[in-house]
């Protein structure tokens, strides 16, 4: 059984690096904010979205913090580190470069 | 701070519990927000639970995936595999049992030949680069049989002189004997003992541990007595004297001054013995006058420390032109042309090398048939656990995780099986050490970091070897598929055999291997066993004793003392009879001349027949009961200057009067040593396991004869040997006795080592025929169980009970039958490797190959034949049912 692979490869953690670079949020509120602001376009899997955030975790990128949620349920909430806005600096660059070549050769036609 | 945030969260990590509920938390309270959002756009309580747990999907699987992340999850991922694995083996102990003793006996035989390989033939000798060391022999143009002959002293100075590529060149001449005479309250004892060049210490790059080595000027004919003492010898008869050095001891009633004492690690332990060599003593001053300049009396063996970076080759190839000189200037039929040589390890070894490599390729077989077996069973038990398999495959177990699981089960058993298995070699080292002291170089076995890497690889490859052959049938690809047939199936997992049947074959193949060289290597130790040495042997006693010369200066002296000993041993209660001989049948080779028939036109260069040469005493033939074909055996007054009659062997009188009458001729060695045959007797062997050679007797009286063997026979020969010895102290208490054996001993130590490889061999056939046998049953049983349902519905639909009995047993024997051919022909191919060890015995014997084939078809049958006699009694009804 592969792990769901509804973002394309490698782009969410760019997308989670993203959402947390406005400020520190926890797990459920990062697919939350990813579906609303890519108009409800992209779906995080929790499958993808847990082994993504502690694998971020690992790498340094993100730091978590348990605290208590807009629900008043603690959760834990993960805020970028300077290493993740590196990171995240340099991938959304790339990512930039990317869609851009894309781009040119989808709307060639 | 990167590195900072991971060592914190490292450390956090490591109390793996408080991070797993760290996680659990966290996925609880993703899906209460995912619950809490659903409220929110309209839902009821149990719609909203419902939607949440769908959207966060397989909640344990998340769980895994995010374990799989943190970095120790791999780690704990097998420690859990490891626990499973071994939680897993323990609730089937006799399983677990069995399949650890299989590959334990496996390892355990490898680990132990593996050694024994390792310390024997392949660790360098005790001595500084020794890989240059080379022992040289000659060899003769046409010559068949060992290509390694002694060298002529002679020669060997030659070699001394021409050859550029060595550092040093040293001769030994092992085979020496001293009488010690008795001293201080000490019995006199015969020792062996070696002449050597004076250089041979230093060539092989010893120092004495006490005293000094040869100097030059002590190996001359004119200097004065010295020897250099064993580390053994010292000890033992001279309690580790440490003023020994400068003391004078008594050999052969001649006084010597002890120089030194070989260190205790000292051994030179040539093709030709040197093992019990207790004393050494300067070639030029002990060895007789003459033989230093002599060409035809090999006495000698040569060896040599090559220059670095100079081959044997090279060696041999520039002394090979100069022996052909010498061959050239002295033409004589006892002058040999060619150099031969191998390195000085190989000289000790090259004996053992066939046999020992043969047992090691025996012991490869069991281990493999042994990996097969448990691999046999492991797999068996898989099927049986395919629907738990497909089970948790279907809930998200990955295909690697489970696969996995299989090799650490086989890696669990291989590592019980390695346990088992050094402790079954120690104890198998331990009891060849006591049984093959005759084995050069096997006192120095050691378990050491080379045999317990060996041990760990043979573990690892069983784990992997087993392990993947267990999980390579596993398939479970098709869940779907496994789960539905479980359920009711009617000729399943037929394929799943497959895999079992293929295994089958080479186990079986490889056991016909084993069965075939057990075969016939047994049947040659029984024809050795059995082998006629040309005179009775069983009610015999022999033993030695040699004159020296010191004492018995005079011919007439010898020969009297001879007389009045062999008159006293006759007269003694219980013998039957008694004769001297130099050397008895089955004791070695004695000596050979070739001499020339005196009648006979000279011929060049041929004509000349080599002998046997022994002195015997008129008893002798009646004694040891060699039949006599014609003419007489000596008269009690051939004796001394009479001396000169010759009794000659069948095979002598064959080769040296080919069609006519021997007796009234002559066979000449010189102008002076001519000797008249007055009789012809039977042939004896000189070794059991080699073909008789002919043989000449001449009078022991006389003929320069001052060793002699006293050959007895009497109903309680064994009980002779201390009144005999008590009688000859008697006449002399100088005089040891030496070599006290029977016939029948001197039979049973030189089969000892084709006895040994014979047992071992069948032994470990046996153990691969029960393994086969074990896992034809395996498979067999396992396909009555897959099999029941379609058995029952042929049965139902009018199936005959022989039909079900014969269609099992034939699907049972196939991989028999397969294994059995293809074991046939590869028992030819490993026939002719061990044609060396066999005595007798071709290597291609059919009577041992249909044999084997039949008794694998027996057994191969006998266990099919439970579970093909099972399924033939199922009752229909009961087989549709059991499922």
């Amino acid at each position: 059984m592969g792990k769901p692979s509804d973002l394309v490869q490698g782009t969410l953690d760019l997308l989670i690096l993203k959402t947390l670079s406005l400020e520190p949020l926890h797990g459920w509120a990062i697919a939350k904010r990813i579906q609303q602001v890519s108009g409800e376009v992209l779906q995080v899997q929790q499958g993808s979205l847990y082994p993504a955030l502690h694998r971020l975790e690992q790498q340094g990128w993100i730091r978590a913090k348990w605290a208590e949620s807009e629900t008043g349920r603690q959760a834990k909430f993960y805020a970028l580190t300077a290493a993740g806005r590196k990171q995240m600096e340099a991938e959304s660059a790339n990512w930039s470069r990317l869609s851009a070549a894309i781009n040119l050769i989808v709307s060639e036609a | 701070m990167r590195w900072f945030d991971r060592m914190r969260m490292r450390a956090r990590l490591l109390q793996r519990g408080r991070a797993a509920a760290e996680l659990e938390r966290e996925l609880q309270s993703h899906l209460h927000d995912e619950i809490d959002a659903n409220r929110a756009a309209g839902m009821s309580a149990e719609q909203a639970r419902i939607a949440a747990l769908r959207s966060v999907g397989n909640l344990a699987l998340i769980r895994d995936q995010t374990h799989a992340t943190w970095s120790w999850g791999s780690a704990e991922a097998w420690v859990r595999d490891l626990r499973l694995g071994m939680r897993t083996l323990l609730r089937a102990p006799g399983f677990t049992i069995i399949a650890v003793l299989i590959m334990g006996l496996g390892i355990g035989a490898n680990v132990a030949l593996f050694t024994v390989v390792r310390s024997v033939l392949l660790k360098p000798l005790p001595f500084p680069d020794s890989d240059r060391l080379v022992t040289l022999y000659e060899n003769e143009t046409g010559h068949r049989g060992n290509p390694y002959m002694p060298v002529d002293a002679g020669s060997f100075f030659e070699w001394q002189k021409a050859a550029t590529g060595v550092e040093q060149m040293a001769m030994v001449s092992p085979f020496q004997n001293y009488n010690v005479s008795a001293e201080g309250g000490k019995l006199p004892e015969r020792i062996d003992a070696g002449w050597v060049s004076w250089n041979f210490f230093s060539t092989l790059g010893v120092q004495p541990a006490l005293g000094r080595g040869f100097s030059a000027s002590d190996d001359r004919p004119e200097a004065s007595a010295t020897v250099i003492l064993d580390h053994r010898f010292w000890k033992r008869r001279y309690s580790a004297d440490p003023a020994i050095v400068g003391k004078t001891i008594w050999l052969d009633v001649q006084p010597y001054t002890v120089i030194g004492v070989m260190p205790e690690n000292f051994q030179y332990n040539g093709g030709f013995g040197g093992k019990t060599v207790m004393a050494w003593t300067p070639i030029a001053h002990d060895a007789p006058r003459g033989l230093l300049g002599a060409f035809n009396d090999h006495e000698t063996i040569v060896i040599a420390r090559l220059r670095k970076g100079v081959s044997l080759q090279a060696l041999v190839s520039q002394l090979d032109p100069i022996q052909k000189q010498i061959k050239k200037e002295h033409p004589g039929p006892s002058i040999h042309d060619l150099v031969s040589g191998h390195s000085m390890l190989d000289d000790e070894v090259d004996h053992y090398k066939t046999p020992l490599y043969a047992l090691l390729a025996a012991t490869g077989c069991v281990l493999l048939i042994a990996c097969m077996n448990v691999s046999g069973l492991l797999v068996a038990r898989a099927s049986a656990r395919r629907k738990e398999m497909a089970i948790r495959a279907a809930m998200g177990g990955g295909r690697l995780r489970l696969l996995r699981e299989r090799i650490v089960e086989s890696v669990l058993i291989s590592l019980g099986g390695g346990t088992v298995g050094a402790m079954l070699a120690a104890a198998a080292l331990l009891w060849l050490r006591t049984m093959r002291q005759d084995i050069n170089r096997l006192e120095n076995i050691r378990f050491d970091g080379v045999v317990v890497l060996f041990t760990l690889g043979a573990v690892a490859v069983c784990a992997l070897f087993s392990g993947l052959l267990t999980a390579l049938s596993v398939d479970d690809r098709n869940l779907l598929s496994v789960l539905q047939e479980a359920s009711r199936s009617a000729s399943g997992g037929r394929n799943r055999a497959a895999l079992r049947k293929t295994l089958l074959v080479v186990e079986v193949c490889l056991t016909v291997v084993l069965l075939a060289g057990a075969g016939l290597l047994v049947k040659s130790y029984q024809r050795m066993r059995t082998a006629d040495l040309g005179i009775p042997v069983d009610n015999t006693l022999t033993m030695k004793i040699s004159l020296p010369e010191a004492s018995y200066k005079k011919q007439a002296q010898v020969v009297a003392f001879f007389e009045l000993l062999i008159a006293r041993v006759r007269s003694m209660p219980g013998v039957q009879a008694a004769g001297l001989i130099s050397k008895v049948p089955g004791q070695g080779w004695g000596g050979d001349r070739t001499g020339s028939v005196t009648e006979h036109p000279p011929q060049d260069g041929r004509g000349y027949t080599d002998m046997h040469m022994r002195g015997a005493d008129p008893g002798y033939f009646s004694a040891a009961q060699i039949p006599l074909f014609e003419g007489r055996v000596f008269r009690p007054d051939e004796r001394l200057d009479r001396g000169n009659v010759a009794v000659i062997s069948r095979l002598a009188a064959q080769r040296a009067f080919p069609g006519e009458d021997p007796l009234g001729k002559h066979i000449q060695f010189s102008d002076k040593e001519r000797y008249e045959v007055v009789g012809v007797v039977g042939d004896t062997r000189w070794n059991l396991s080699q073909p008789p050679y002919p043989t000449m007797y001449i009078p022991i009286y006389g003929n320069d004869y001052s060793v002699a063997t006293i050959f007895v026979r009497s109903p309680q020969a064994e009980s002779l040997a201390l009144p005999i010895q008590q009688m000859i102290a008697g006449l002399d208490r100088d005089l040891p006795v030496a070599d006290v054996i029977t016939l029948r001993d001197t039979i049973g130590k030189s089969t000892i080592d084709s006895q040994f490889d014979s047992v071992l061999v069948l032994g470990f056939a046996v153990i691969a025929l029960v393994l086969s046998a074990a896992g034809l049953y395996g498979v067999l049983s396992y396909l009555v169980t897959q099999r029941t349902g379609e058995i029952g519905i042929r049965m139902a639909l009018g199936a005959p009970r022989t039909y079900v009995l014969r269609s099992m047993l034939i699907d049972g024997l196939r991989p028999a039958l397969f294994g059995l051919i293809l074991g046939l022909g590869t028992s030819l191919a490993a026939g002719r490797l061990i044609a060396s060890m066999l005595y007798e015995t071709k290597p291609y014997d059919s009577g041992i190959l249909a044999a084997v084939s039949a008794l694998l078809l027996l057994v191969a049958a006998g266990s099919c034949l439970i579970p093909a006699w099972r399924a033939s009694r199922l009752s229909p009804m009961s087989a549709l049912r059991i499922e």
